[in-house]
C-alpha cells in the first residue's frame, strides 16, 4: 500500500523562485533565506519520496474568475509551468501520477469531498516555487507530483477545519492504494503577509511562530482559527495558511518536527518552512 | 451559515468577497488577459483600443491608465489580478505595495527588511482614528 510518511510546509513567494532563476541566492538580501533551505533539501533527498502531493493555490493562471473551484486535483501525466506575465519559469515540466491521482479523486469524492478534476492545468509559482525550495535546480523533478489546488483568492476559502478534514481523507485514500509508494505532502503559502491596500507589508511574527508551534503542539487550535482572525492577524494573503492544514491533516496525530526555518522578508512576505515526520 | 462581514473593521484591507468580486469582474478579467503574450503586445500597441474590448466603467479605465493601484482595489480589483498589470509594467510587488501605502519602493523594501509593517496598531480601524 501507499503511505504518507511526512509533510513539509513552506511559503511559495514568487520572488524566491525568481531569485533562484536569476542566480541571486547568494546576495546579502537572499542568502539568509536560502541558507535555511539546505537542511530541508537534504532531508527530502534522503527521504526520497516516489510521489509528492503539493497543496497550493493558483494565482489567476490556470483559473480565473470565470470558474472558481474550491478544491481541484490534477490527474494529468504532466503539468506545464504557467506564463504569469513574464513568460513561463524555466523549470522542469511537472510529471504527474495519473493512477494515484485518479484513485485519490474517486476516493475523496466517495468520502464526501467534492473534488474538481483537472486534466489540463498549467501550474504557477504556487506549485513550482515550493519544488524549487525543496529540490534546488535539478534537470528533472526527482518525484512525481499530484497538484491539489485550493481557492484562496476569492473569499471565502474553505475553512481550516474543512482543510484539515480533507487532509484526513487524503491519508485514508493514499493508504487504500494498491501500489507500494512513499508519499510526502507539501502544504504551501503564507506565512503572514498582505500584498494589498494601505496595510500592505503587514507581518506578524508572533502569529507565525504560534502557527508553526501549533503544527505539533495544538493542531486543534489551528483548525479553529476563523477567517477573520487570519485576515486580521496574518494579513489578507496570510489566509493561505489554511492549505498547511490539509498537509497536517494528512499526517499522523503524532508528528515530530524535524526542521524549521523562518525569515523576514522574502519580498513582501514572512517566509516559513517546517518539516514534519509521522511518529512510528 | 450566514456570512459575517466581521472583517470590515480591518484597516487598509479590501477583502475580495462576493460583493467585491461582482463589482470588479471585468476589471479583473482585463488584467487576467495579460497572461497571454499576444494580448500584452496588443495592449502595448494601442491601450485604448485594447481596453475598449472590455466592458469597463470610466472609473476603471481611468484607474488602469493612471496605474492607480489603490483605486483599482476600491473598484473591485483583486491584487493577484491587478498585479498582472504591474508585471506588464515590470514593477515589483514592493513598488506596488509602496504605492498603495503611500511610500516609495525603497522605503517599502526597507520596511520589510526591518521586519515588515507591525501588527500592533494595525488590527482595527478604531486604532487608527
Amino acid at each position: 500500500m501507499a503511505k504518507i510518511i511526512a509533510g513539509l510546509g513552506t511559503s511559495h513567494v514568487p520572488a524566491i523562485g525568481a531569485a533562484m532563476d536569476h542566480d541571486k541566492t547568494q546576495t546579502p538580501y537572499w542568502k539568509p533565506l536560502f541558507d535555511g533551505y539546505g537542511a530541508a533539501r537534504e532531508w527530502l533527498a534522503e527521504t526520497n519520496p516516489d510521489v509528492v502531493i503539493v497543496v497550493f493555490n493558483d494565482h489567476a493562471s490556470a483559473f480565473s474568475l470565470e470558474l472558481i473551484p474550491t478544491f481541484t486535483i490534477g490527474v494529468a501525466p504532466e503539468f506545464q509551468p504557467a506564463d504569469e506575465g513574464y513568460g513561463p519559469r524555466q523549470v522542469p515540466v511537472v510529471e504527474g501520477h495519473p493512477r494515484l491521482a485518479w484513485h485519490l479523486a474517486e476516493s475523496l469524492i466517495l468520502d464526501e469531498f467534492d473534488m474538481t478534476i483537472a486534466n489540463e492545468m498549467p501550474v504557477d509559482h504556487g506549485l513550482t516555487v515550493p519544488l524549487s525550495i525543496a529540490c534546488g535546480q535539478p534537470e528533472a523533478w526527482p518525484f512525481k507530483v499530484i497538484p491539489l489546488a485550493v481557492n484562496v483568492v476569492q473569499y471565502p476559502p474553505p475553512t481550516g477545519h474543512r482543510c484539515f478534514n480533507l487532509g484526513r481523507a487524503i491519508r485514508r485514500a493514499v493508504e487504500s492504494f494498491d501500489e507500494d509508494l512513499k508519499v510526502v505532502i507539501f502544504g504551501t503559502g503564507g506565512m503572514s503577509h498582505q500584498l494589498q491596500g494601505e496595510r500592505a507589508g503587514l507581518v506578524n511574527k508572533a502569529f507565525d511562530t504560534a502557527f508553526l508551534d501549533g503544527m505539533t503542539g495544538d493542531v486543534d487550535r489551528l483548525t479553529k482559527l476563523s477567517h477573520t482572525e487570519y485576515l486580521r492577524e496574518a494579513g489578507s494573503e496570510g489566509i493561505e495558511l489554511v492549505m498547511w492544514l490539509i498537509m497536517r491533516g494528512a499526517l499522523a496525530d503524532d508528528v515530530k518536527e524535524v526542521y524549521r526555518h523562518y525569515h523576514i522578508p522574502a519580498s513582501n512576505t514572512a517566509a516559513g518552512l517546517i518539516v514534519l515526520e509521522n511518529q512510528p | 451559515m450566514k456570512p459575517k462581514k466581521d472583517y470590515a473593521d480591518i484597516p487598509g484591507t479590501y477583502v475580495f468577497d462576493g460583493e467585491h468580486s461582482q463589482k470588479g469582474y471585468h476589471l479583473n478579467m482585463f488584467c487576467m488577459s495579460l497572461n497571454k503574450p499576444e494580448n500584452r503586445d496588443a495592449f502595448r500597441a494601442d491601450p485604448d483600443a485594447y481596453l475598449a474590448k472590455y466592458p469597463l466603467t470610466d472609473d476603471m479605465i481611468k484607474a488602469i491608465k493612471e496605474r492607480d493601484w489603490l483605486g483599482m482595489l476600491r473598484l473591485g480589483g483583486n491584487i493577484y489580478y491587478t498585479f498582472k498589470l504591474a508585471i506588464f509594467d515590470r514593477l515589483t510587488m514592493q513598488a506596488v505595495g509602496g504605492a498603495m501605502s503611500g511610500i516609495t519602493e525603497e522605503e517599502f523594501r526597507q520596511m520589510m527588511i526591518d521586519g515588515g509593517r507591525p501588527i500592533d496598531g494595525n488590527r482595527y480601524t478604531s486604532e487608527q482614528q
